[in-house]
């Protein structure tokens, strides 16, 4: 290799430096990972029906209850949990939201099963 | 050496944990180089483990004990194409802040005030997908021609040509725009 190619190489390897992680993405990112194999048991678990009292929390023992304890589960819940946002934002009003949100859940439970 | 397959799901758990922990940087750094900010690389980095995680079993039995780094940058690659396609986005034209790079917990400090280096990444960001990709996975995550060549699904007779080349046309792009500056 020339020397000329040689430098470049070396001025490419400092402008592409390895870019490290911002913290809260690992703590973030950790937090779900560890969940994963936890958190469909957990909603089971933890169900109470007063929770039911409140629509904001149908999806997440739906999805559990749909896909059963997997990794799956987990992945539904957070998938629509992630969604939330943007169902808001599009939602009418409150029984919209709760509407969007369970055909959400059911699609992306759908989604995962068939992948399989 | 062929490594052992996971008894039991807690040790996949372990497993996984560890390629976590040793290729964190490593996706994370080739997401930021694709998409070109910090909010959707969080999110591509993200998306990249769980789908991982989905698939890791299968990745450990059929690796035949190779390093699962490139099966791991594939996934990202993967999910940046569908990024780009799903949100009907271009590609932005540089890395965020591409003029200094001044990314909090990155390489400012290498790159601050350096004209040619932020030069040479605005022209990474202009090169075709598949060239910039394995400049990315060289120059920044540090693979080899044979991991470029597994996480790109080429042969490594290919792969060491795209990189060849990738580096000749930027280092031409790279000295047009130095001319330029020069001239104007």
């Amino acid at each position: 290799m020339s020397t000329g190619a040689a430098e470049f190489e070396s001025l490419l390897r400092q402008a592409l430096a390895p870019v490290e992680p911002p913290a809260d993405l690992v703590v973030r990112l950790e937090r779900t990972l560890v969940s994963l194999t936890e958190l469909a048991q957990d909603e089971l678990d933890s169900w109470e029906l007063s929770a039911m009292r409140d629509p904001r929390n149908w999806v997440r023992p739906a999805a559990a209850a749909v896909v059963g304890v997997s990794a799956g589960t987990a992945l539904v819940a957070l998938r629509v949990r992630g969604r939330h946002r943007s169902r808001r934002q599009q939602s009418s009003g409150l029984l919209d939201l709760v509407g969007q949100t369970v055909r959400d859940a059911a699609d992306e439970a759908g989604r995962i099963l068939r992948r399989g | 050496m062929l490594e052992q397959q996971p008894r039991d799901k807690t040790e996949l758990d372990a497993r996984f944990a560890e390629l976590y922990r040793t290729h964190l940087r490593d996706v994370y750094s080739y997401s930021y180089y694709r998409v070109g900010n910090h909010h959707d690389a969080e999110d591509l980095t993200e998306q990249t483990f769980l789908q991982a995680y989905r698939h890791f079993e299968r990745a450990l039995r059929e690796s035949n004990g190779r390093p699962l780094r490139p099966w791991l940058i594939r996934i990202a690659h993967n999910l940046a194409a569908n990024f780009y396609r799903d949100r009907s986005r271009k590609r932005e034209a540089a890395i965020e802040d591409a003029g200094m790079v001044s990314a909090p917990h990155t390489t400012e400090s290498l790159v601050e005030g350096r004209e040619e280096l932020a030069t040479i990444l605005a022209a990474v960001q202009e090169l075709p997908d598949d060239r910039r990709e394995a400049l990315i996975m060289r120059f920044a995550l540090g693979m080899d021609n044979r991991e470029i060549a597994r996480a790109l699904g080429r042969s490594d007779g290919a792969t060491k040509v795209l990189l060849h080349r990738a580096i000749r046309q930027l280092e031409g792009m790279v000295s047009d725009t130095s001319g330029s500056i020069r001239e104007g």
